[in-house]
C-alpha cells in the first residue's frame, strides 16, 4: 500500500511536470502523440528499481527518489557560468556544440563554415520540422526502458548531426553538457547522429558543470546509426558535478564492414548510468568498446551495455576497468547475445576492478547467450586490492604513497585507455583521468 | 659520524623473532659484506633498513647519518640516501621503465628541495648510464622489468642505483639467479659506483660474489645475529669450512 502510494506521488509530481513543460518541449501532431505515450509507458513503471533486472544494482528509488523539474532555458548569468566551465575543459582541434542546462547555445557553439558533407541542426528544429522519417528514428529507443521513456517524453534539445555518404570528417564533434547550476533541475537531451556509407567521424561527448553547481539531472541519450564500410570514434566523458546524476542511454547500430571504436569514462557526478545497446546489422562489422570508472566518496556509476551479434562475421572486443575508493561502488553489466544465424562471431569480454578501500565496492555482470554453435566467445572478470608487493617497490624508490598508488592506477586504467584509436582523444582521456588523480590529493 | 649504525636491532615478523640484538656500523666508502645461512636473517635486515612493512621492530635503533632511519617513511629514506637492490625485482606491467626512472628520480629530487630534471638532461643521464651497463633503448620503453632475464633485472636495479646517486647500497643477494657474465656485468656495474663518499652493503650466501665485489668487511650472521666480524679473507675461509661453525656458537 505504501509502494503504491510513494509511486502516486512521484507520478503525480512528474506529471505535473510534463503537463507545465508542455510548452516547451518541441513538437505537435505525431511528435506530440509520442511523448504522450512514451510518458505513459514511464509512469506505468515508474523509477527502475532493484527488481529490474537491468537495474538490479542501480536502484533510482533509492538513489534518486525524484525527477527534479525541467531546468529554466539559461538565462544571461547561467551563460556566463557555462561559458567559463567551457575554458576549462576545451579541447583543441574539435567543432565545439554545447548544450548549456540542456538547450543549444549557438554562442558558444561553432556551427559556421560547415563542411559540405556534414549538416548539423538542433533537435529542437528536427522535431519541429516535418521530417517523419527522421522523427521515427529520432524515437527509434523503446519504451521499454522507463528512463528511455522518460526522456524520450521529455527531450527538449540536441543535436541532430548527419554525415553524407562517402565523408571523412577531418575535424572530430565535440557535444559538451554543461550544467550552470542555477537551480536544482533536470535537463532531457537527445542526439543523432547519422555516419553516411564509406563516411569516417569523430565524436566527443563532455558533460561538465560550471562551478559551485548543485545537484542536477542530466537525462541523454544518443541515437547513432552506422553506415556500410563507415567508421566512428567516439569518447564520453562524465566529468559533472558531485551531487549530479547522469542517466544515459545509447542506442547504435552498424552495418555491414564497419568499424565502431568508443570508449567511455566516468569520474566524475553522484549517480550515474550509462546503457548502450550496440546492434550489428551488417556482416564484417567490428566494434571496441572500453570504459573507465574512476570513483571515490560515495559515488555509483553503472555501465550497462549489451552488444547484440544478430549477424555473422562481427568481432567485438570491451575491456573495462573500475579503480574504487572510500565508499564508492561501480557496476559493470556486460551481455552479449550471439544470435542463431550469427555463426563466426568473435566476441570477448575483459572486466577489472580495484578496490582501494574496505568499503568500495565492485559489481561485475558479464552474460553471455550464444545461440550459434561456430563462434568464439569469452569473458573475464576479476576484482583486487593494489599489489602491496610493487606499492613497496615503488615507495623504496622514492615515490609517496599517493604518487605510487596513481602509477599503479594509471598502469591499471592504461590498457583500456590505449584502446582508444584516435591520438588526440586518448590524450583527452589520460588528463580527465590525471584530474581525478589530482583530486586525490 | 658513521654513515649507518645499526644498534642492538630486534625484529619480529608476526609472532617470531628474526633478529634478536643485531648491530652494524658502516662509514662512508666502506664497502661490507653480509654473509650467512639461509634463515639467518640477512634479507629481514635489508628490508628492515629499506623500510618494508610487516616487520615489527621491538627494540634497538638505526640510525642514518645520525637520524632516526626507523622512524621514517620508505620514500623518505629513498630521497635520504638509502637504496635497496631488490632480490627479485617486482615487474610492474603498464609503467614503463623511462616514467618510473624520472618520477621517482623527481619525487627524490623534490623531498630534498631540489629543482627536477629537465626531459633532455634526465634522457642524456639514462642513456649514458644504460650504455654502460649494456642496457639496450628497447628495455628502457617496456614496463618495469617486464619480461627481462634475471640478469637484465639485476642491471636495471643498478642503472636505478647509478641514476639516484644514494649514499648507502644494499644489494640483497645480487647474485641469485645470475649466470657467470651477467654476474660480472652486474658487479662492474657495482665497482663503478663505488666511492669515498658512497657506501656499500652486500648480502650474500655466497663467497663467489665477493671475487668481483671486493668487501672492505665481512660480518657473518647466524640466527638473527652478526657472530663474526673481519677482513675479506673471512669470505674465504668461510668458502673452506662452511657455517655449520657458526650455527654451532650462535
Amino acid at each position: 500500500m505504501n509502494v503504491a502510494l510513494a509511486k502516486t506521488e512521484t507520478g503525480r509530481m512528474l506529471n505535473d511536470i510534463f503537463a507545465i513543460a508542455g510548452d516547451r518541449l518541441p513538437g505537435t501532431g505525431k511528435v506530440a502523440d509520442r511523448r504522450r505515450q512514451a510518458f505513459d509507458a514511464y509512469e506505468r513503471a515508474g523509477l527502475p528499481h532493484r527488481r529490474i533486472e537491468d537495474w538490479k544494482y542501480t536502484d533510482l528509488r533509492v538513489l534518486m527518489r525524484d525527477v527534479l523539474p525541467l531546468a529554466a532555458a539559461p538565462d544571461a548569468a547561467a551563460m556566463k557560468r557555462a561559458a567559463a566551465a567551457l575554458k576549462l575543459h576545451a579541447i583543441e582541434g574539435v567543432r565545439r556544440l554545447v548544450l548549456v542546462d540542456g538547450v543549444f547555445a549557438p554562442k558558444l557553439s561553432e556551427t559556421a563554415d560547415l563542411e559540405k558533407s556534414l549538416g548539423i541542426r538542433t533537435l529542437r528544429e528536427a522535431l519541429e520540422a516535418g521530417d517523419t522519417a527522421l522523427h521515427a528514428l529520432l524515437f527509434a529507443p523503446e519504451n521499454s526502458d522507463s528512463m528511455v521513456a522518460l526522456n524520450s517524453a521529455m527531450m527538449t534539445d540536441g543535436l541532430v548531426i548527419e554525415v553524407a555518404d562517402g565523408a571523412v570528417l577531418a575535424t572530430p564533434l565535440h557535444i559538451v553538457h554543461i550544467a550552470s547550476g542555477a537551480a536544482p533541475a533536470a535537463m532531457f537531451t537527445r542526439s543523432l547522429l547519422k555516419v553516411g556509407n564509406a563516411a569516417a567521424a569523430t565524436l566527443v561527448e563532455s558533460y561538465i558543470a560550471a562551478g559551485g553547481a548543485k545537484a542536477y539531472q542530466v537525462h541523454d541519450s544518443l541515437v547513432v546509426s552506422i553506415g556500410d564500410g563507415a567508421r566512428l570514434d567516439h569518447v564520453r566523458l562524465i566529468e559533472d558535478g558531485r551531487e549530479a546524476f547522469n542517466i544515459s542511454s545509447a542506442v547504435l547500430r552498424l552495418g555491414a564492414h564497419a568499424h565502431f571504436n568508443t570508449f567511455g569514462m566516468t569520474s566524475g557526478a553522484s549517480v550515474s548510468r550509462y546503457q548502450a545497446v550496440i546492434a550489428f546489422a551488417g556482416e564484417g562489422s567490428k566494434v571496441e568498446t572500453n570504459g573507465v570508472n574512476l570513483l571515490n566518496g560515495r559515488q555509483h556509476a553503472d555501465t550497462t551495455l549489451f552488444l547484440d551479434h544478430a549477424v555473422p562475421n562481427c568481432a567485438s572486443r570491451e575491456i573495462f576497468r573500475a579503480v574504487v575508493e572510500d565508499r564508492g561502488h561501480s557496476v559493470f553489466q556486460g551481455r552479449i547475445i550471439v544470435r542463431p544465424k550469427a555463426q563466426k562471431t568473435d566476441a570477448k569480454m575483459m572486466t577489472r576492478a580495484l578496490l582501494l578501500s574496505d568499503e568500495a565496492e565492485a559489481d561485475n555482470k558479464p552474460e553471455l547467450e550464444i545461440f550459434a554453435d561456430d563462434v568464439t566467445c569469452g569473458h573475464g572478470a576479476t576484482t583486487g586490492a593494489l599489489d602491496q608487493s610493487l606499492l613497496f617497490y615503488l615507495r623504496a624508490r622514492g615515490l609517496s604513497e599517493k604518487e605510487a598508488q596513481a602509477l599503479l592506477i594509471q598502469a591499471f586504467v592504461g590498457e583500456a585507455i590505449e584502446s582508444i584509436a584516435n591520438d588526440a582523444l586518448r590524450e583527452l582521456a589520460i588528463s580527465a583521468a590525471q584530474r581525478w588523480l589530482a583530486a586525490r590529493g | 659520524m658513521p654513515l649507518l649504525e645499526v644498534k642492538n636491532l630486534q625484529v619480529r615478523v608476526e609472532e617470531r623473532e628474526i633478529l634478536h640484538g643485531l648491530s652494524l656500523t658502516v662509514n662512508k666508502g666502506e664497502v661490507h659484506a653480509i654473509m650467512g645461512p639461509n634463515g639467518s636473517g640477512k634479507s629481514t635486515l635489508s628490508h628492515v633498513i629499506a623500510g618494508k612493512p610487516g616487520y615489527e621492530v621491538t627494540g634497538g635503533e638505526i640510525l642514518f647519518k645520525g637520524e632516526d632511519l626507523l622512524g621514517m617513511a620508505p620514500d623518505e629514506r629513498a630521497a635520504k640516501g638509502v637504496f635497496l637492490a631488490f632480490q627479485y625485482p617486482v615487474e610492474i606491467p603498464g609503467v614503463a621503465t623511462m616514467t618510473f626512472l624520472r618520477t621517482a628520480l623527481n619525487a627524490q629530487r623534490k623531498a630534498r628541495g631540489e629543482s627536477e630534471f629537465s626531459t633532455p638532461d634526465f634522457l642524456k643521464k639514462v642513456r649514458s648510464v644504460a650504455a654502460s651497463l649494456n642496457i639496450p633503448q628497447d628495455m628502457l620503453r617496456r614496463g618495469v622489468n617486464v619480461g627481462f632475464s634475471g640478469g637484465e633485472k639485476k642491471r636495471n636495479e643498478i642503472l636505478q642505483m647509478a641514476l639516484f646517486e644514494p649514499s648507502l647500497c644494499i644489494l640483497d643477494e645480487m647474485d641469485s639467479g645470475l649466470d657467470i657474465d651477467a654476474l660480472r656485468v652486474a658487479a662492474d656495474g657495482v665497482n663503478a659506483l663505488r666511492s669515498p663518499e658512497r657506501a656499500m652493503v652486500v648480502i650474500t650466501h655466497y663467497q663467489r660474489l665477493l671475487n668481483y665485489i671486493v668487501p672492505d668487511f665481512v660480518h657473518v650472521m647466524s640466527k638473527g645475529r652478526v657472530v663474526k666480524s673481519g677482513g675479506k679473507e673471512l669470505a674465504l675461509e668461510l668458502e673452506a669450512s662452511g657455517y655449520a661453525q657458526f650455527e654451532d656458537a650462535a
